[in-house]
C-alpha cells in the first residue's frame, strides 16, 4: 500500500507491503538507521521513536498504521544541516549515558517523550519512565543522570 | 521477524468494520493498538489474511459517566485510562491497573478493548474488569448485545465474541470510595504477572491462576463471613488451576496467590500502607 508519513518534519510517500513494520520502513526504505532493532519483541525499546510526539516501539507498529501521522527518529532531533545536538543528546554525551551505544537512540527518544510529559521528573520517575528500555551494558545510573541533566536538575555523582 | 502477508484495511466507521468482518469472517482480525496481535503475527502464531485497523474510530475513545455506571470506549488506551479523572474518582482499580501494564511505550498504544478481547490469562485488565463486575457491549450484524465479564473469559484467548462482532464499550459500576487493591508479581517491570490479584470491595479476581482470569470465590465467601484479610487470603488458591512451568511451579503460584491476595485485601481494608512492598 502507499504509505505517507511525515518523518522528521518531511513528508515521505512510499509503496510498501502492508505487513511492513515501521522500524523496517524507517531503516530499510527511508535509510534512517539510528533506530535499532534490538529484541524485536516489544521488550527492549531500542526501536523507540515518537509517533505524533509519543514514544512507541516501532517494531510493534506497522508502517501502515503510521500512514497520515508524524514520526520523529533520533535523526530528527537535530538540524539536518549539522546543527547543535539536542539537549538530551548533549546530556547523554556529557554524563557518559552510553557505553556500547546500541540502546541509546531508543533511550534518548523515550527520555525526550518523558520530559514532554514531565519536564522535571524525579530520579525515581526517570527510572520508571525508562522501564521499557533495556541497556545490556547496564549503564542505567548515568542514563538517569543524563535525563536529570537534560531537565536542568542536579546530577548525582 | 516479519508477519506473513496480510491485507491492511483502515476502518472508517463501526458499521463499515462490521461489514468487513462479516465479509471476511475468520480470515480477518481487528487491529486496535496491535500490542497483542502484532507480536503474535511476527511469530506467525497468527496469520490473518485481513487486518481491519479500527484505530481511526475516535468515537470509540472515551470515558464518561452514565448514571451509576462509567462507560469506557473500547479504543481507550492504557495511558488515557491511567490519567482519567472519572476513573480515578469512581473506578480507581482500573486506572491503576492500566498504569501498570508493560511500559510507557506499550501504554501509549495498548487499548482496553484490545486487551479484553485478546483474553490473555496473564493480562491485568481482564481480571480488573472481572473484579469490577464489568459488562461488555458488543456490536454485530444483529445489533448490540451485552456480555457480563463473568461470562466473557471462557479460556486462554477464548471469548464468546463471534468473528463478525466488535467489542465497542466497557461498562463498570461506580465504586466511589470502595477500597481496592492490586498486586502483581513479576521478575522484570515490563513482564506479565507470574501471578496477580485485583480486589475491589469484597470482589477478588486472580491473574494467571488458570486459563482465564478467575474470581477467588472461597476467599470472597470467607470475607462475607467476616474473615480477616489473612484468613481470606489463605483461601485464594482454592479451585484454581495455575500452570506448572519451569520458572514458576503451580505450588509457587498458589503460594503467591495467597500472599498477594492477603496484601490486596489489606489494602482494601486500609491496613496495608502504600510503599511497604
Amino acid at each position: 500500500m502507499r504509505v505517507g508519513i511525515e518523518v522528521n518534519g518531511k513528508q515521505t510517500t512510499e509503496d510498501v507491503e502492508d505487513r511492513t513494520l515501521l522500524v523496517h520502513h524507517l531503516r530499510d526504505v527511508l535509510g534512517l538507521t539510528a533506530t535499532n532493532v534490538g529484541c524485536d519483541t516489544t521488550s527492549c525499546g531500542a526501536c523507540t521513536v515518537l509517533l505524533d510526539g509519543e514514544a512507541v516501539k516501532s517494531c510493534t507498529v506497522l508502517a501502515a498504521q503510521a500512514d497520515g501521522h508524524a514520526v520523529t527518529t533520533l535523526e530528527g532531533l537535530t538540524d539536518p544541516d549539522g546543527g547543535d545536538l539536542h539537549p538530551m543528546q548533549r546530556a547523554f554525551r556529557e554524563q557518559h549515558g552510553l557505553q556500547c551505544g546500541f540502546c541509546t537512540p531508543g533511550m534518548i527518544m523515550a527520555s525526550v517523550s518523558l520530559l514532554r510529559d514531565n519536564p522535571k521528573p524525579s530520579r525515581d520517575e526517570v527510572r520508571h519512565a525508562l522501564e521499557g528500555n533495556l541497556c545490556r551494558c547496564t549503564g542505567y545510573h548515568n542514563i538517569v543522570n543524563a535525563v536529570m541533566d537534560a531537565s536542568g536538575q542536579e546530577v548525582q555523582a | 521477524m516479519i508477519p506473513a502477508q496480510v491485507s491492511y484495511v483502515r476502518a472508517t466507521s463501526v458499521e463499515q468494520t462490521l461489514e468487513l468482518l462479516a465479509e471476511h469472517g475468520d480470515d480477518a482480525k481487528v487491529l486496535a493498538g496491535g500490542h497483542s496481535l502484532l507480536p503474535l503475527m511476527k511469530f506467525r502464531f497468527a496469520a490473518p489474511e485481513v487486518l481491519v485497523d479500527i484505530a481511526p474510530l475516535d468515537e470509540l475513545r472515551y470515558v464518561r459517566e452514565s448514571g451509576e455506571e462509567i462507560a469506557i470506549g473500547a479504543l481507550t488506551r492504557y495511558r488515557d485510562l491511567h490519567a482519567n479523572e472519572i476513573l480515578r474518582a469512581h473506578a480507581p482499580l482500573l486506572a491503576e491497573v492500566a498504569g501498570a501494564i508493560g511500559d510507557p511505550q506499550v501504554r501509549n498504544r495498548g487499548t482496553i478493548g484490545g486487551s479484553l478481547a485478546h483474553a490473555d490469562p496473564a493480562a491485568d485488565l481482564p481480571a480488573a474488569a472481572l473484579a469490577s463486575d464489568a459488562v461488555f457491549v458488543v456490536r454485530g450484524p444483529e445489533g448490540e448485545r451485552e456480555i457480563a465479564a463473568e461470562d466473557f473469559f471462557l479460556g486462554p484467548f477464548t471469548t464468546p465474541l463471534e468473528p463478525d462482532e466488535l467489542l465497542v464499550e466497557i461498562r463498570v459500576p461506580k465504586l466511589t470510595g470502595v477500597g481496592w487493591g492490586f498486586e502483581k508479581f513479576n521478575r522484570r517491570a515490563i513482564d506479565w504477572a507470574i501471578v496477580g490479584v485485583t480486589a475491589v470491595g469484597s470482589s477478588i479476581a486472580l491473574i494467571n491462576m488458570g486459563g482465564s482470569p478467575i474470581r477467588a470465590h472461597a476467599a470472597e465467601q470467607a470475607l462475607a463471613d467476616g474473615a480477616s484479610p489473612a484468613e481470606a487470603g489463605a483461601l485464594a488458591a482454592e479451585d484454581t488451576n495455575p500452570a506448572d512451568e519451569p520458572h514458576a511451579s503451580a505450588d509457587y503460584r498458589r503460594h503467591l496467590a495467597r500472599v498477594l491476595t492477603t496484601r490486596a485485601l489489606a489494602k482494601v481494608a486500609g491496613e496495608w500502607p502504600a510503599g511497604l512492598h
